[in-house]
């Protein structure tokens, strides 16, 4: 039965893709998916994620097209090949979905996350913050003689780094917007 | 061309333009507009059931006998939640259906209004789509745009959602052509890279097998038509899942009956042991596939599936198509048949050789009794004695043991004659089942194949039967017990029979004459052909209560967590077959 010639791509233009294999690896994939911005929308995906028992590390959504009605929705999840393609199909068949596109496997792509942090503390830990902050490109957005709020943008992993700076520099409250994403234009 | 109506009438009138010539509902305060207008034309015949479930899986029975999507209408809150199973139901086995709603007026919704329920949140989960139409204007083109999601693609159930004040409403109705039908447009052809591979493998097949399903009656007509003909053509053996009987004869040469956990010794063992196996609108369910990785360990697998999410979801395929039957297959027969139409001849001989000395073993075959009537007995006598209807035999079912054993016994010559709850197993789906096949086919043979147990689910129906003066046979093959649950607890709980017996059951010809039909009661295997030809003899709805043996088992079975050539056929020792791993499956 070696008379099969199927090469990975062969079927590119169908919905889904031959993976080369089937492993258990759990991997991570930003997925978007151009949805029509309708009510109940972002509960039919959400639905679709906790029904089916998969995970969302990150979800972002917003109207990107005012006209035509569309909403962009970043979703940032984990599990096997298989399972990550089972999300692809299963997101592609929801009825308002217009496209699914994962950029993990698309070719490269940027991501970038915003967030915002209270950090609280006196004197030398308020140099020290101020500091850090300058390091990490963050900006103070807010300021009283006790605490800065500060803004920060960048991969999800530099947001980790940075907070987990500020933790001990009296960090009290932590707003994420979660993981927007864009592949990267032409070839 | 727009035209200015009320809400109520827009929803008429779409219907009208979408041919719609049936509706099953239930009326209440939510849609009491909707039904003003029905009761002021006469195109659209309303079947008033007793029950929103059973108006739910009547409408399946009506989309299944038919081909064409079943329309439904309830009113809001419990007239919504009611229709919950039938929607779940329609969704797992791809039945297209547009169910209507009432809802509460806008200005109530979120208030706890009288019969108010999220309709839209609860049934998410449970339709293909579902929208809550807000305006009017909007009510024609959802309406149009539902029907096209519903029969598009993988069929299934949509909902719309019509607030009172919506009904009441003037707007503006769009035709039919005028409508939008939005960017939802499944592919159907299948990548012709994939097609020339199945070709391939088909031309190279050692030990090939067709393993077909409820897609292939899905995709309509012609799809049965060119899997036919591919059959002939290629001499394969072919079996089918539970939803795919009747796509390819019961007759044909090539058939091996069903497959899966109850399916046939030569099925399994063919699926078990092939070299090609090619999937034609079946979904690699749990009730057939046994353990997965033990399932056909040393073959090539093709699936041709309309639904991306089917596809490798289960088991891994090596030719995935994506495409509607109906195309795919048409271009597999092309070209099969441009590239000469080989096959490994001396090969397929020896496969069938293999295959004729697994159907020598007579899987079907059970002990035989003159003092009890085996309920396999009655369905090989109801199979004889309606032979000469099989052209418009319509068999429904409700869901156990009498649903194996209608399956493995009785033989459906063509699609759309069979009608069965597959995915979500639905006790109470045969007789509202039965019941939208007969509005579909006034003057067919229609049985629903009952368990008492499932029958009494949704007996309140016959009341419908008799309204609508619908001669449906209900054939209940009455064991006074949960038959398949008694025998799951046989097998795998230390014979601790829990709650699986039909403690103070009615007696089922009084009831039927309660209902104003006929009632049979039968337990002599002498006198069973002459209350079989009396049921099909009677020109009304008929209950027949065949008692049959309590005890039996439905055999052949694949145990839980076994793969397919470790199956049990029959009354050998079933003690301790299957292991705690398997026991946790249901």
């Amino acid at each position: 039965m070696s008379a099969l010639h199927i090469k990975q791509g062969a079927t590119s233009h169908s919905a889904y893709n031959l993976r080369p294999n089937f492993s258990d690896t759990v991997e991570t994939h930003t997925l978007t998916v151009l949805v029509d911005n309708e009510p109940g929308v972002l509960a039919r995906v959400i639905g679709l994620f906790s029904g089916r028992g998969y995970n969302i590390e990150s979800l972002t959504v917003a109207e990107v097209d005012h006209t035509g009605h569309h909403s962009r929705i970043t979703i940032v999840t984990t599990g096997t090949p298989q399972v990550i393609e089972q999300i692809k199909a299963q997101l592609s068949r929801i009825v308002p979905v217009h496209r699914v596109n994962d950029l993990t496997v698309e070719g490269p792509s940027v991501e970038r996350e915003l967030a915002l942090l209270k950090v609280e503390g006196k004197g030398e830990h308020r140099v020290e913050a101020l500091r850090l902050a300058d390091i990490f490109r963050a900006k103070v957005v807010d300021s009283t003689l006790t605490s800065f709020v500060f803004e920060i943008t960048g991969t999800p992993e530099k947001i980790d780094a940075f907070s987990e700076l500020m933790r001990p520099l009296g960090l009290v409250e932590l707003a994420r917007t979660g993981v927007a994403a864009l592949a990267r234009s032409g070839e | 061309m727009a035209r200015p109506m009320t809400g109520a009438q827009i929803v008429v009138q779409a219907l009208k333009d979408q041919g719609v010539d049936t509706v099953f509902g239930y009326p209440g305060g939510a849609v009491l507009p909707i039904y003003d207008e029905i009761f002021q034309q006469s195109d659209i015949r309303h079947i008033l059931v007793r029950h929103e479930q059973g108006a739910v899986h009547a409408a399946e029975g009506y989309a299944r006998s038919t081909g064409k999507p079943g329309v439904v209408l309830v009113t809001s809150g419990p007239g919504a939640t009611n229709a919950v199973t039938g929607l779940t139901d329609a969704l797992m086995d791809s039945i297209p259906l547009v169910v209507l709603t009432g809802q509460v007026p806008t200005f109530m919704i979120g208030s706890d209004a009288f019969q108010e329920a999220d309709t839209i949140g609860i049934t998410r989960p449970c339709t293909k789509m579902n929208w809550l139409v807000k305006e009017t204007d909007q009510l024609g083109p959802r309406i149009h745009e539902a029907f096209h999601v519903a029969t598009s693609g993988r069929p299934g159930p949509v909902l719309i959602d019509i607030p009172k004040d919506v009904q009441f409403a003037d707007g503006m109705y769009e035709d039919r052509a005028e409508t939008d039908k939005g960017h939802y447009h499944p592919r159907v052809e299948g990548d012709s890279d994939a097609i020339d591979a199945l070709v391939t493998a088909m031309e190279t097949a050692q030990k090939p097998v067709f393993y077909t399903g409820g897609g292939v009656i899905n995709s309509g007509d012609e799809a049965s038509q060119l899997l036919r003909e591919l059959v002939a053509a290629t001499g394969f053996p072919i079996t089918s899942t539970l939803m795919g009987l009747g796509a390819y004869p019961a007759s044909g040469e090539h058939w091996l009956g069903m497959l899966g956990m109850h399916g046939l010794y030569e099925a399994n063992l063919a699926m078990h042991d092939c070299d090609l196996m090619i999937n034609i609108g079946a979904r690699f369910d749990d009730r057939i596939t046994g353990r997965i990785d033990a399932f056909s360990p040393h073959s090539i697998k093709a699936h041709i599936d309309i639904d991306p999410s089917s596809i490798n979801k289960v088991i891994r395929v090596d030719i995935p198509i994506l495409g509607d039957v109906t195309h795919v297959l048409r271009e597999v027969l092309a070209r099969w048949t441009a590239r000469g139409g080989k096959t490994e001849t001396a090969a397929l001989k020896a496969w069938w050789e293999q295959i004729s000395e697994w159907q020598s073993v007579r899987c079907l075959s059970y002990r035989r009794s003159k003092k009890t009537i085996k309920p396999q007995h009655a369905l090989e006598r109801l199979e004889a004695l309606t032979q000469h209807r099989k052209d418009d035999r319509y068999i429904c079912t409700e869901v156990g043991q009498h649903q194996m054993w209608a399956a493995q016994y009785l033989g459906f010559e063509h699609p759309n004659l069979w009608m069965t709850s597959g995915g979500l197993g639905t006790m109470g789906y045969g007789l509202p089942a039965s019941v939208g096949a007969q509005i579909a086919h006034p003057d067919a043979l229609v049985i629903n194949v009952a368990g008492e147990a499932s029958w009494l689910m949704n007996m309140q129906e016959m009341g419908t039967a008799v309204q609508y003066r619908l001669p449906i046979k209900q054939f209940i093959l009455n064991n006074e017990r949960l038959g398949m649950v008694r025998q799951w607890q046989e097998l795998l709980h230390g014979e601790r029979y829990s709650h699986s017996w039909s403690e103070a059951l009615p007696d089922f010809v009084k009831l039927a004459e309660a209902f104003g039909c006929k009632g049979i009661r039968v337990s002599d295997p002498a006198d069973l052909d002459d209350a079989i030809q009396e049921m099909l003899d009677y020109d009304g709805p008929v209950i027949m209560d065949c008692l049959v043996e309590k005890h039996e088992n439905c055999f052949p079975m694949i145990p839980s967590g076994k793969a397919h050539n470790e199956m049990l056929l029959g009354e050998a020792d079933t003690q301790g077959v299957i292991d705690s791993k398997g026991s946790v499956l249901v």
